[in-house]
C-alpha cells in the first residue's frame, strides 16, 4: 500500500502491539515492565494524535474546507483517549491491577472503533482530497511518526 | 463518501437500552414456562409449550436485543442515517413486547385471534423497523461485507415476517396449508438468514475489534451472507414447487456454511493479539462451539436414521441454536456493549470535566464470569433435558437464574449510568470518579 495514510494505517497496528504488551504485562502483575511499555505505548499514541492534529488534519481541513465534520470528532476522539491514558496511568501507579484493566478495556474498544472510522472513512477522504500534495506530505507524516519510535517503527 | 458525515449519529443512549433491559425478561419467561410445563414440553418441537418458549427466545430475547443494536449499530458502525431512533424505538419496542406476549398465549391457548393479533403486532413493528432501517442501510454511504451482511439480515427479516404472518393466519384460519413445511422455512429464513447473517456481519466488526484478532479473510465475509441468501431462496423455490420434498440439502449445505464461519471465528480469536481474555470472548466460543456440534449432530443424525426419527432431535437441534448460539453470542455482546455505550454518554455528557466510571466499574468482571458459568451449566441442563426429560425443570429454572442475573447486571451498569449523570448534572462531579 503506498496511499499517503498507509503510514499512519501500519502506525495504528504498532500502537496496538505496545497497548497489548503492556496489558499483558499488569495481568502478570510484571510492573516495571507494564510501566516501560505504557510509557513507550502512550508516546507512540501521542505521536500519532499530533502528526494527524498538525499535519494531515490541517491539510485536509484546507484541501476539502471540511473543518467542522470528521476532523473535529477526531481531535474529540484523541482528547478523549488521552483523559483515559491518565486514567491507566493513575492505576498503575497505585498498582491497582483492577482499575488499570477496567480503563485498559474502556480504551480499548473506544480505540479501535476509532481506529476502524479513521481507516474506513477519514484516510479514505484524505488519500482522494490530498492526491496531489502526497509526495510533499507522505515523507513529513512518516518522519513524524518515525521520530516517536525510530527502532520500532 | 458522504461529504457531511461527522460521526455524530449515535442515537440517545435509551433507544437501545430499552430493547436490551427486555430481552433478559423473556429470557426468563422462557425458563419459567419450561420449569412449569415439566419434560413433556420438549418431547417434540411441535408442542404448544415448546412453540411458545421457542417464540419467546427468538422474539422476546433475540429479536428484542437484535433490534436495540441493530439501530445503535447502523448509524455508528454503518453510518446509516436512522429516521427519528427514538420515535422508532418507542413505536416498535412496546409493540414488539405486547406482539411476543401474544404470540407466546397464542400457542398455550390455541386461540385463533390471538395469533391474529400477534401477526398484526409484528407487521406493525417490523414493518417500521425494516422500513426505517432499510431506508438507512441503502442510503449509507459505507461500502464492504458487513454492509452486504446487513442488508441481506433485513430481507430475511422481512421474509421470516411474511412467513410468519402466513403460518399465523394458516394456524387460526385451520387453513389446508402445508403448515410444517412452512414452518421450516419460516425458521429457516429466520436463524439461518435474519440471525446468522446478522451475527456474521456485527462480528466482522467486533470479533477484530474487541480481542485484536486478524480480520475474517475476504472470500468468507462477502460469501457467507451471499451463500445462505443463495440457500435460502433455492430451499423457497423448492418448496413453492414441491414443498418440502428435497429440501435437506439446502439445511445441510447451510449448516455447513455456517460452520465455515464458527471455525473461521474460533480460529481468528486463537490467533488473537491480546492476550488477555475476557467473559465476551467466553461467550463467543460457546456461541461458535454450538454452531458447530449442530452441523455434527445433523451429519450424526444423516448417519442413524432411528436418531433422525426421534422428534426429540429437532428439539436438540433447536436448543444449541436458541441458547447455545444466539443467547450465548448476544449475553456476550451486550457486556460489551452495554458498558461501553454508558461510558461513551458518560463521556459526552461531562465533556472532560470528569473521569466517568469505566467499563468493568459498570459491571464487574467477577459477576459477568459467574454469570457465564451460570449459563454454561443452564445450557448443558438444557440439552440434556432433551433426552432426560426429568432435568426439563431443573434446566428451566436455571436458565431463566441465568437469564434473571444477566438483567440484573445490566441493571447495576444503568444504575451506575444514572447516579454518576445526575451526579454531574447536580454540579458535584468531582475529578475522580
Amino acid at each position: 500500500m503506498n496511499s499517503l495514510t498507509a503510514p499512519l494505517r501500519e502506525h495504528h497496528k504498532h500502537c496496538d502491539e505496545l497497548f497489548v504488551s503492556a496489558e499483558a504485562a499488569v495481568v502478570d502483575r510484571d510492573w516495571t515492565t507494564a510501566q516501560s511499555l505504557l510509557i513507550d505505548y502512550m508516546a507512540a499514541m501521542e505521536a500519532h494524535f499530533r502528526t494527524e492534529e498538525e499535519t494531515l488534519f490541517p491539510a485536509f481541513e484546507a484541501a476539502t474546507g471540511m473543518t467542522m465534520g470528521p476532523t473535529r470528532m477526531m481531535r474529540h476522539e484523541h482528547a478523549q483517549m488521552r483523559e483515559l491514558f491518565g486514567q491507566m496511568s493513575m492505576a498503575l501507579a497505585e498498582r491497582d491491577a483492577e482499575n488499570f484493566a477496567s480503563a485498559a478495556e474502556t480504551l480499548l474498544v473506544f480505540m479501535q472503533q476509532h481506529n476502524m472510522k479513521e481507516e474506513n472513512i477519514l484516510y479514505p477522504m484524505c488519500d482522494r482530497g490530498l492526491d496531489a500534495q502526497s509526495s510533499a506530505l507522505g515523507p513529513i507524516l512518516r518522519e513524524r511518526l518515525d521520530a516517536a519510535c525510530p527502532t520500532t517503527c | 463518501m458522504h461529504p457531511e458525515l461527522s460521526f455524530e449519529q449515535a442515537p440517545p443512549i435509551d433507544v437501545p437500552f430499552r430493547f436490551f433491559l427486555t430481552a433478559p425478561l423473556f429470557g426468563i419467561a422462557a425458563g419459567v414456562l419450561l420449569a412449569l410445563a415439566g419434560g413433556d414440553m420438549l418431547a417434540s418441537r411441535w408442542t404448544p409449550a415448546a412453540l411458545a418458549g421457542t417464540h419467546l427466545l427468538v422474539v422476546g430475547f433475540m429479536l428484542q436485543a437484535m433490534c436495540g443494536a441493530l439501530l445503535q449499530f447502523v448509524p455508528v458502525a454503518a453510518g446509516g442515517n436512522i429516521w427519528r431512533p427514538r420515535l422508532v424505538a418507542t413505536i416498535v419496542h412496546p409493540l414488539l413486547i405486547v406482539a411476543t406476549i401474544l404470540l407466546a398465549t397464542a400457542f398455550l391457548s390455541q386461540r385463533p385471534m390471538l395469533f391474529i393479533g400477534a401477526a398484526h403486532g409484528f407487521a406493525l413493528a417490523l414493518g417500521l423497523l425494516g422500513i426505517v432501517v432499510g431506508v438507512a442501510l441503502w442510503h449509507t454511504p459505507a461500502r464492504g461485507p458487513t454492509i452486504v451482511a446487513l442488508r441481506i439480515a433485513l430481507v430475511a427479516l422481512v421474509v421470516t415476517l411474511a412467513l410468519g404472518i402466513a403460518l399465523a393466519t394458516g394456524i387460526a384460519r385451520n387453513a389446508e396449508w402445508p403448515l410444517l413445511a412452512l414452518t421450516d422455512l419460516h425458521a429457516a429464513w429466520g436463524l439461518g438468514g435474519w440471525a446468522l447473517v446478522l451475527l456474521a456481519g456485527v462480528s466482522y466488526f467486533v470479533v477484530p475489534m474487541f480481542q485484536l484478532t486478524p480480520a475474517y479473510p475476504a472470500w468468507l465475509a462477502r460469501g457467507l451472507p451471499l451463500a445462505l441468501l443463495g440457500l435460502l431462496v433455492a430451499w423457497s423455490v423448492q418448496f413453492a414447487i414441491a414443498e418440502n420434498s428435497g429440501t435437506q440439502g439446502f439445511f445441510v449445505g447451510g449448516l455447513g456454511v455456517s460452520s465455515l464461519f464458527a471455525a473461521t471465528t474460533l480460529h481468528l480469536q486463537h490467533r488473537r493479539r491480546r492476550k488477555v481474555g475476557d467473559t465476551t470472548l467466553l461467550f463467543f466460543r460457546t456461541a461458535m462451539l454450538a454452531l458447530l456440534v449442530i452441523f455434527v449432530s445433523v451429519l450424526a443424525f444423516l448417519a442413524l436414521p432411528d436418531l433422525r426419527l426421534d422428534p426429540r432431535a429437532a428439539v436438540w437441534l433447536g436448543m444449541l441454536a436458541l441458547v447455545g448460539v444466539f443467547v450465548s453470542a448476544i449475553n456476550g455482546m451486550l457486556y460489551k456493549i452495554v458498558p461501553f455505550l454508558n461510558w461513551l454518554h458518560l463521556q459526552k455528557l461531562c465533556g472532560l470535566q470528569a473521569l466517568p466510571p469505566t467499563m468493568h466499574q459498570m459491571i464487574p468482571e467477577r459477576s459477568m464470569r459467574r454469570q457465564f458459568q451460570l449459563h454454561l451449566a443452564a445450557l448443558i441442563l438444557l440439552l440434556a433435558a432433551v433426552w432426560l426429560p426429568v432435568l426439563a425443570r431443573p434446566a428451566g429454572l436455571l436458565f431463566a437464574v441465568s437469564c434473571a442475573w444477566l438483567g440484573w447486571n445490566l441493571l447495576g451498569a444503568v444504575n451506575v449510568y444514572l447516579r454518576f449523570r445526575n451526579r454531574i448534572r447536580a454540579g458535584v462531579a468531582d475529578h475522580r470518579s
